[in-house]
């Protein structure tokens, strides 16, 4: 079968990890890396794996005569919005990796399938790719009436885009977790912990959940969820068993189930310890695998 | 009465209704802000600061549910108030800049923007939102004592070159002791200069807001932070009162009245709380292993939940160096314990 090509734009952590775990897929073949800064450590690793890497930009992209099936958008949100129009004119299907939000909101085990058609997708945000599969565990047994979610990284994984601009990662994820996660109301909480050694992504999940429901039901949707991410994501585990509380008046009558999860990486470019790194790039280099995969079956 | 001073006026902070709001569970009504802004506004002290304790979007499942919403709470603070500035904390990655701009829109006039000691760059784009509101900015670095005084400097100057008008070195777990809160302050004015101010927030867990609140003036802090009857998280914060107190005896000026400030802990505060903030085990703990004060309540929480220690989880939180934020890890680690304790039962059966 022929793989699709494909391009990362975005040389910086993101970028770099996310074409170690693309050069290890069936479906795609990353033929372009491309950068803004000559000197990214990024380029020179990928011009060493065999990629064609230049730091002329997307306009250097755009003037190849072979253009690619897709591309992977690592830069930010502002860069994104202004090559977003260029790459579907160009008939490039983009998976966003920034916060820009342009295309619908993807979390590969809950709403890739209907999406497969689209020409722009975004990945939410590292905590929302952790933790919004749980919420729609829980939401297609239950109603959630609310769900909060508190993603823990270590500082050394926050890169300076994170940092600058800490509202979009709270203001997006809270966003997906209501219209993917398919919560009634949601609330995203980042935490940067400079601990050494660096502690491993860690990520919890609130959902209320209604007075009387079959609790074992909503863990046991929770068990198959962890087992579907953990098909792309190998580091994703829960810490302990969903703990259900009683309801409380102060939190509107209704019950409540948490669960605890720890996201450690594969290690592909930052350590371990940087699950958030990683569970963004498996999740994009996944819907990757599965673009083409739609791509093939569809000129077949 | 004390006479004419000279010395330099230090200006205090009163958080009775943001670092109180740990120890009330943030269940504050608005009667009880409104009695106490009253209080404090015709006491003299010039700034109150109401929040959610965990700062603006506090009121969650990790931090405890608001009983009244806290924008309605600085609201009614700002109507009470005849001169005191009504200020409000926020934390990057849960509080946002709409939150800043709801919070100002109800009247609040003083940002107080606050980060891990260690990741000031986050704060950038609050304080220059905060400016553009046309507020009066102040950082703050928590769990100072978890960085060297050096590395709290350069902190400082990441704050004050994105707009803070003031740093605060805040020592949320208590754990500074004398000369190490003293370094610190004198650090951050080395580096910060006549640029901006410096302030220093205490907690009493092991019993020394007040002492290294004087020995943060006179390293040159011009701020300090108080509550009445030192309601806040862990053992509680420096008292107000006492502040005021001592600061007369020093004759350094407040401007607070201080026979008024008692009053207000002793008549308005005391009727109203669940219990008086005290240096209990769990507490001293925190101030001992450098744990931040809040977590103290989910802790005794958890621990009633999962029938284990509460100082034990309590140590452990330190011993893992989490950070302001991480009350999830609290019932994460009090779920090890428990699993650990089951484990060692089953063991001590022979049935391993």
């Amino acid at each position: 079968m022929t793989k699709a090509t494909a391009a990362i734009v975005g040389s910086g952590n993101i970028g770099t990890d996310l074409l170690a775990k693309l050069q290890r897929s069936e479906h795609v073949d990353v033929r372009y890396m491309i950068g803004v800064d000559p000197a990214s450590d990024g380029l020179a690793r990928a011009r060493a794996r065999g990629v064609e890497a230049s730091a002329g930009g997307v306009d250097w992209l755009l003037e190849q005569e072979d253009l690619p099936d897709l591309v992977f958008e690592a830069t930010s949100a502002y860069a994104h919005k202004a090559n977003a129009p260029r790459y579907e004119q160009a008939g490039i299907t983009a998976v966003d990796l920034t916060p820009a939000a342009i295309g619908p909101f993807i979390c590969p085990p809950v709403n890739l399938d209907v999406n497969l058609a689209a020409p722009n997708v975004n990945m939410i945000t590292c905590g929302g790719q952790a933790t919004i599969p749980i919420v729609a565990a829980v939401s297609s047994v239950v109603p959630v009436d609310y769900a909060e979610i508190v993603a823990s990284i270590a500082s050394k994984s926050a890169g300076p885009g994170t940092r600058a601009n800490i509202d979009e990662f709270t203001e997006t994820t809270s966003h997906a977790i209501e219209v993917v996660g398919n919560a009634r109301r949601g609330k995203a909480i980042i935490i940067l912990n400079p601990v050494e050694p660096p502690m491993i992504m860690r990520d919890t999940i609130f959902c209320s959940i209604p007075a009387d429901c079959d609790r074992d039901a909503v863990a046991a949707s929770i068990y198959a969820m962890v087992a579907r991410v953990q098909e792309y994501v190998p580091g994703y585990s829960l810490r302990a068993e969903p703990q259900f509380d009683d309801p409380r008046e102060i939190w509107n009558g209704l019950a409540r189930v948490a669960v605890f999860l720890e996201v450690m990486g594969a290690g592909d470019y930052l350590p371990t310890y940087a699950g958030n790194l990683d569970i963004i790039t498996a999740a994009a280099a996944h819907v990757g695998d599965m673009l083409a995969k739609a791509k093939a079956g569809a000129s077949a | 009465m004390t006479q004419e001073s000279t010395a330099p006026k230090v200006r205090i902070t009163d958080s009775t209704l943001r670092d109180g709001s740990h120890a009330m569970a943030h269940r504050f009504t608005e009667e009880q802000v409104r009695s106490v802004v009253h209080a404090l506004d015709a006491a003299g002290v010039e700034v109150i600061e109401v929040t959610h304790g965990d700062g603006l979007g506090g009121s969650s499942f990790n931090y405890g549910f608001s009983l009244v919403d806290e924008i309605a709470l600085i609201s009614a603070a700002v109507e009470e108030a005849q001169q005191a500035k009504i200020a409000v904390l926020m934390l990057p990655g849960l509080g946002t800049v709409k939150d800043l701009s709801r919070a100002h829109d109800a009247g609040a006039s003083v940002a107080r923007i606050a980060t891990h000691c260690t990741e000031a760059d986050v704060s950038i784009q609050h304080f220059k939102a905060a400016r553009a509101l046309g507020m009066e900015t102040v950082g703050f670095l928590m769990l100072s004592h978890r960085a060297t005084p050096a590395t709290l400097a350069q902190q400082a100057r990441i704050m004050v070159d994105a707009g803070a008008m003031c740093v605060y070195v805040v020592d949320s777990a208590g754990a500074l002791v004398l000369g190490d809160a003293q370094a610190r302050v004198q650090a951050v004015l080395d580096e910060v200069g006549q640029q901006a101010q410096v302030g220093f927030h205490g907690h009493q867990n092991l019993s020394l807001g007040v002492a290294n609140s004087v020995l943060a003036y006179q390293a040159g802090a011009r701020q300090i932070d108080g509550a009445l009857l030192a309601l806040g998280a862990g053992a509680g914060n420096s008292p107000t009162e006492v502040l005021a107190a001592t600061f007369d005896r020093l004759g350094v000026p407040t401007g607070i009245d201080v026979q008024a400030a008692l009053a207000a802990a002793e008549e308005v505060v005391k009727p109203f709380i669940p219990r008086l903030p005290h240096m209990d085990r769990s507490s001293i703990v925190q101030g001992y292993a450098g744990v931040y004060s809040s977590f103290l309540l989910h802790a005794e929480r958890a621990a009633a939940r999962y029938d284990v220690p509460t100082h034990e989880i309590l140590q452990r939180v330190g011993e893992a160096g989490y950070v302001g934020g991480q009350e999830d890890m609290i019932i994460d680690i009090a779920l090890q314990i428990a699993q650990e304790r089951d484990m060692g039962d089953l063991a001590g059966a022979g049935t391993r």
